[in-house]
């Protein structure tokens, strides 16, 4: 198909009829980020034996586009907390945040993430929102499969509210307008 | 065939001096040896007694006592399907036992442990550092006197602690005269 010309507006035209779509920026990033979460499995109790469950076939994440396990945390968007952070981990579980690119989502995931569950203990971290943000907390200990998908989908639903290019792109904003 | 009772005499008329009490329990054999005598005792039983299986070192506090501490040996031959357990006090004020990595290489981490949890030093132990704490931390976790919410510590990039909220707790069960009276209750 040869390219409108320059004065063509943007109108109904029975050729690309169906293949224009009109939104804003905002929400076809949105979507985009929403639908491939790639998960960082912080994998450090029982809780990650219920994420792999999550992972394989009967319960299948890669609906929601999430399959890739991302072990590199620099190709990761969402870290997912599963298991009791002791204060020796939680610095090692601090850094691999810290070395995930903007944006990213933290899930805690089963009681001990979010609390530190049974473990009133010396040696276990109290909640890992005690050192990073967290978006979603999952209860259970550890949570069922359909938990932890329901929290997953919980975030799909935050990152579709985002106002993700007015929030992260200001400066360039400001100098366009 | 050889039985737990036959190594614990055996070690009578080579040790008798050194052996300051037996007992048995539930057919199990425990002598309670001197702190000085007990390499060569433990010597003795890995190169005499054929205990060719160190199964576990672990230590007792018990506070309030002197001598405070207590290591224990756990043995056991895979020859004889002997059991031995060996114990020896250790005073607070001399906080050293000779490691037995020359007898049995598995006790490295066995001695680490105890090392990191208890505080008790081991001589010419060749790798004495801490095990599940890290290098550091200040307080051994498994003392009496150390509280099990913990106490504050921090070492910057390296780890920090809180005390734990316990809310009361810790929550232990009482004898169960039922399943409402059993329940994990707050203690005292």
């Amino acid at each position: 198909m040869s390219a409108p010309a320059a004065e063509t507006p943007v109108a109904y035209d029975s050729k690309i009829e169906g293949n224009v779509i009109f939104t804003r920026v905002d929400t076809a990033i949105n979507w985009m980020r929403k639908n491939s979460l790639w998960p960082m499995p912080m994998g450090l109790a029982c809780c990650a034996i219920e994420l792999m469950a999550t992972g394989a076939s009967r319960f299948d994440i890669s609906r929601f586009g999430m399959e890739v396990m991302r072990f590199s945390p620099r190709q990761a968007d969402v870290m997912i907390v599963a298991g009791t952070v002791t204060y020796k981990m939680a610095l090692a579980v601090k850094r691999i945040w810290d070395q995930m690119p903007e944006p990213k989502w933290c899930i805690a995931m089963g009681a001990c993430a979010s609390s530190g569950g049974m473990y009133r203990s010396y040696a276990v971290l109290q909640g890992i929102d005690q050192l990073i943000p967290v978006d979603v907390y999952i209860s259970g200990c550890p949570p069922r499969p359909e938990a932890l998908l329901e929290g997953l989908m919980k975030l799909q639903d935050k990152v579709s509210r985002e106002a993700s290019t007015v929030a992260q792109k200001k400066e360039l904003i400001d100098e366009l307008s | 065939m050889t039985t737990a009772v036959d190594t614990v005499s055996a070690l009578k008329d080579k040790f008798a001096a050194e052996i300051l009490s037996e007992n048995e329990f539930r057919g199990e054999q425990t002598i309670l040896v001197s702190l000085p005598a007990l390499p060569a005792i433990l010597a003795y039983c890995k190169e005499e007694l054929d205990f060719d299986y160190l199964v576990d070192i672990s230590s007792v506090d018990n506070m309030g006592e002197e001598p405070r501490f207590e290591m224990v040996y756990e043995l056991y031959s895979l020859h004889t399907h002997v059991h031995l357990r060996i114990k020896a006090r250790v005073s607070e004020d001399h906080l050293e036992v000779p490691s037995v990595v020359n007898l049995w290489p598995t006790a490295d981490w066995h001695e680490r442990e105890v090392y990191d949890m208890m505080g008790i030093r081991f001589k010419n132990h060749p790798d004495l550092r801490r095990i599940l704490m890290w290098e550091g931390y200040p307080y051994y976790p498994l003392r009496k006197d150390f509280p099990l919410a913990g106490k504050p510590s921090d070492m910057p990039d390296v780890a920090f602690t809180k005390p734990a909220p316990l809310a009361g707790g810790p929550f232990v069960s009482s004898d169960p005269k039922d399943r409402v009276t059993g329940e994990p209750r707050a203690k005292g």
